[in-house]
């Protein structure tokens, strides 16, 4: 992967991007425009980042503003809670999905609930990135999607791009967010690209706001992150069955939009919620049950879930037959009872 | 006897501390092998151990040295926080407090470690800790509100630069840390003192933190007291080290060891900690091992676990009467002050059981209101939810 990204100097062409170096270009943005932002996290100074999110910035700001931290992820963000109450804003990298896992007591515990505890007196400004997600080859504890661990906790934003832009627009607006945002990046969109400035970023997208990404009259695909590139591919073949299928990027799950779902699930009566992680309690199990809530009358068949099944998340040789691809987001599509109308 | 014998007065360990010893040139082991590529002696652990018995002051010729007005301060809230500790517990089986995790017993750590600290630094307590939080100056009925129970903290941390009371063990280390590493990249003079107790040692915040903390020198003092129980495991069941001190060494730090119950001991070895932190000499890890006189909390049964005789062993080394002996050995100290030092404690009882004894005001619509910086419209919904079911309370 390209390391280089265009300096701020550099003429404001469009040409294609990665998601990486949106990501890396709103954290370099982020820490010129605010000196209380500071990165941390295991690998992020001299190496850039495993995924080189983080290249080339401790050179740039210095290792007090980007920092190497001992590796210790629950010592990565308790020190974050500190840094925050003493007016900072960090941006914490867990490096992989399941290596977050030994800071959950700090997020839960602290993180989520520091603000409320204090009736306000004390927000806690901290992002946690988050590289979430398979499809990338990854051997055991390096593809999980935890996102509903995430959603669970009162008090966090949990938020995940699925576009080149939403990744430097969302970024940015989580740093700037009072709140705490677990912000999950799609490590297989990583290298996706797309047209795009790094001198002429689009605004930022308040947190909250899902996108339609593609107009549909048929039936409704609900989906985030990685699998959004998957129910657009299932809309494009879903044509030559006849659907016109309508295709809502979350972005956001928590604070979650309503407003953008049942608005879509209403005009279209018939609803597919898709996601690779597992889907017994999963985020799709919360999103079937609110648009069923709100939107019963209008539909014309249940709401289904495509998800990845509900076992350990495969060894990379396997993951193939886990992941919800075309054919399992079209299969419950037909599935939408059809023939009663 | 399950626990420590109570340190002897004898232990006048070395009190001079300052900055960290340089690290020592690579030599040959003069065993004749090569070292492996790259490897050299980083630093000299020797400086860095703990003294061999717990540091004294009162009952030693050095006690003579120690400032009168320090000495009357710390006996008024040794005194003050006694009764504040009783009070609070009979609070509890008046039904007025949810639960009081009692530092009967362990004031002199408590208050030393409030009055150590100066305006510009941070208190980050534990459960257990509300003592120092009040002697820190934080208003002794706001300091009630987790064990009340009508919110989870009831002051502003800003407004005295203390961390809300903690309930997760050793979760609170890291953030002092965080805080400590954030004021010296600012250039502030800030130190941080984190309280934990024996068992908190074994939690992984506690390793995680003070690892970080030597490696950023972060100018931070750990304080450790060793009440002996973990609710009711003790501390042979908790560690196998030959003390809790002597963890410092091997994250780099200096560890000290001091007679919790001695309180112009413990302010000393916090004093030179912090001083030693403030100038860039970074963290510090201090065990003060005390007792806890009282149960864990007023819903434990502490003979279910420990012999009435160690409990007698430790009320022989009481930290006001320790105190109190060497006031008036020196004629510092006379019976009418000691009684308007009482009567000084009464009026904050008093207060207590006043404020304690009238209902809290309580708005649950407030729950809603400090979760996010802007309210959710799931919160909203669920607010007017919860607005509608207190309207048809009222109305029936």
């Amino acid at each position: 992967m390209s390391t280089a990204t265009a300096p701020a100097a550099a003429p404001a062409a469009r040409k294609p991007a990665t998601m990486a170096q949106a990501l890396r270009q709103a954290l370099h943005d982020a820490l010129a425009d605010d000196p209380r932002v500071h990165v941390l996290g295991e690998d992020v100074g001299t190496l850039g980042g495993v995924f080189r999110i983080t290249d080339g910035l401790t050179k740039e700001f210095g290792p007090d503003r980007v920092t190497d931290t001992p590796l210790a992820e629950a010592g990565i963000l308790g020190t974050a809670v500190g840094m925050a109450m003493y007016g900072l804003r960090p941006v914490v990298e867990m490096q992989f999905d399941a290596f977050a896992y030994p800071a959950l007591e700090q997020l839960i515990s602290h993180v989520a609930r520091m603000r409320n505890r204090t009736r306000g007196a004390m927000p806690l400004p901290i992002t946690i990135r988050v590289p979430y997600g398979g499809g990338i080859g990854g051997v055991e504890h390096h593809s999980d999607s935890s996102e509903a661990y995430y959603l669970h906790t009162p008090g966090l934003h949990v938020v995940t791009p699925a576009t080149v832009a939403d990744a430097y627009g969302l970024l940015r607006a989580s740093i700037a967010s009072d709140d705490p945002v677990v912000f999950l990046e799609p490590k297989r969109l990583y290298w996706s690209k797309a047209d795009w400035s790094a001198d002429a970023p689009q605004s930022v997208p308040p947190l909250g706001r899902a996108a339609v990404r593609r107009d549909g009259r048929s039936a409704t695909l609900i989906t985030y992150g990685p699998s959004v590139p998957v129910c657009l591919e299932a809309a494009e073949a879903g044509r030559q069955e006849g659907w016109d299928l309508e295709v809502v990027d979350l972005r956001s799950l928590v604070p979650f939009d309503d407003e953008t779902v049942c608005a879509s699930v209403r005009r279209t009566g018939r609803a597919v919620v898709v996601h690779e992680s597992s889907g017994f309690g999963g985020a799709g199990a919360e999103i079937a049950a609110r648009i069923t809530e709100r939107c019963f009358h209008h539909l014309e068949a249940p709401v289904l879930r495509v998800a990845g099944f509900d076992i350990p998340y495969p060894p990379p040789m396997l993951e193939r037959y886990h992941l919800p691809g075309v054919d399992r987001v079209l299969d419950a599509v037909a599935r939408l009872q059809w023939e009663v109308n | 006897m399950a626990h420590l014998s109570p340190p002897s007065p004898a232990a006048a360990g070395p009190a001079k501390r300052s900055a960290r010893p340089a690290a020592k040139p690579p030599e040959s082991s003069g065993s004749g092998h090569t070292p492996p590529p790259g490897w050299h002696a980083r630093i000299d652990p020797a400086p860095l151990l703990p003294e061999p018995e717990p540091y004294r002051l009162l009952g030693t010729p050095a006690a003579r040295d120690l400032d009168p007005a320090l000495l009357c301060r710390l006996y008024e809230e040794l005194v003050r926080g006694r009764r504040y500790n009783r009070q609070a517990t009979a609070l509890t089986q008046q039904g007025r407090l949810a639960v009081y995790p009692s530092s009967t017993g362990q004031e002199a750590c408590q208050v030393a470690a409030a009055l150590a600290l100066r305006p510009q630094d941070w208190l980050f307590p534990s459960y257990r800790d509300t003592l120092a939080v009040v002697a820190r100056g934080v208003d002794p009925v706001e300091a009630l509100t987790l064990l009340r129970g009508d919110w989870h903290t009831g002051y502003d941390p800003r407004a005295r630069h203390v961390a809300p009371l903690c309930t997760p063990l050793a979760t609170q280390l890291p953030h002092a840390v965080g805080l400590a590493h954030a004021a010296r990249l600012a250039g502030d003079d800030t130190v941080a003192l984190a309280m934990v107790g024996d068992g908190g040692t074994s939690e992984g915040d506690f390793h995680e933190a003070l690892n970080f903390a030597a490696v950023w020198r972060a100018p931070v003092v750990f304080l450790i007291q060793n009440n002996g129980f973990a609710i009711s495991v003790p501390l042979e069941k908790q560690t196998a080290a030959p003390s809790l001190a002597h963890k410092a060494v091997g994250y780099g730090m200096p560890g000290r060891l001091v007679d919790g119950n001695d309180a112009p001991a413990v302010h000393q070895v916090l004093t030179e900690a912090i001083e030693r932190a403030r100038t860039g000499g970074g963290p510090t890890l201090v065990e003060a091992v005390t007792y806890r006189i009282d149960a864990h909390t007023n819903a434990d049964d502490a003979t279910r676990y420990r012999e009435a005789a160690e409990v007698e062993a430790w009320r022989a080394h009481d930290p006001i009467d320790l105190l109190e002996r060497e006031l008036r050995d020196r004629n510092l100290i006379d019976d009418a002050r000691t009684k308007a030092v009482a009567d000084g404690a009464e009026e904050l009882a008093a207060r207590l059981r006043e404020e304690m004894n009238a209902d809290p005001v309580l708005d649950p619509m407030e729950l809603f209101d400090h979760v996010y910086a802007d309210q959710t419209a799931q919160l909203r919904e669920q607010a007017a939810q919860l607005r509608a079911e207190l309207d048809a309370e009222e109305d029936r």
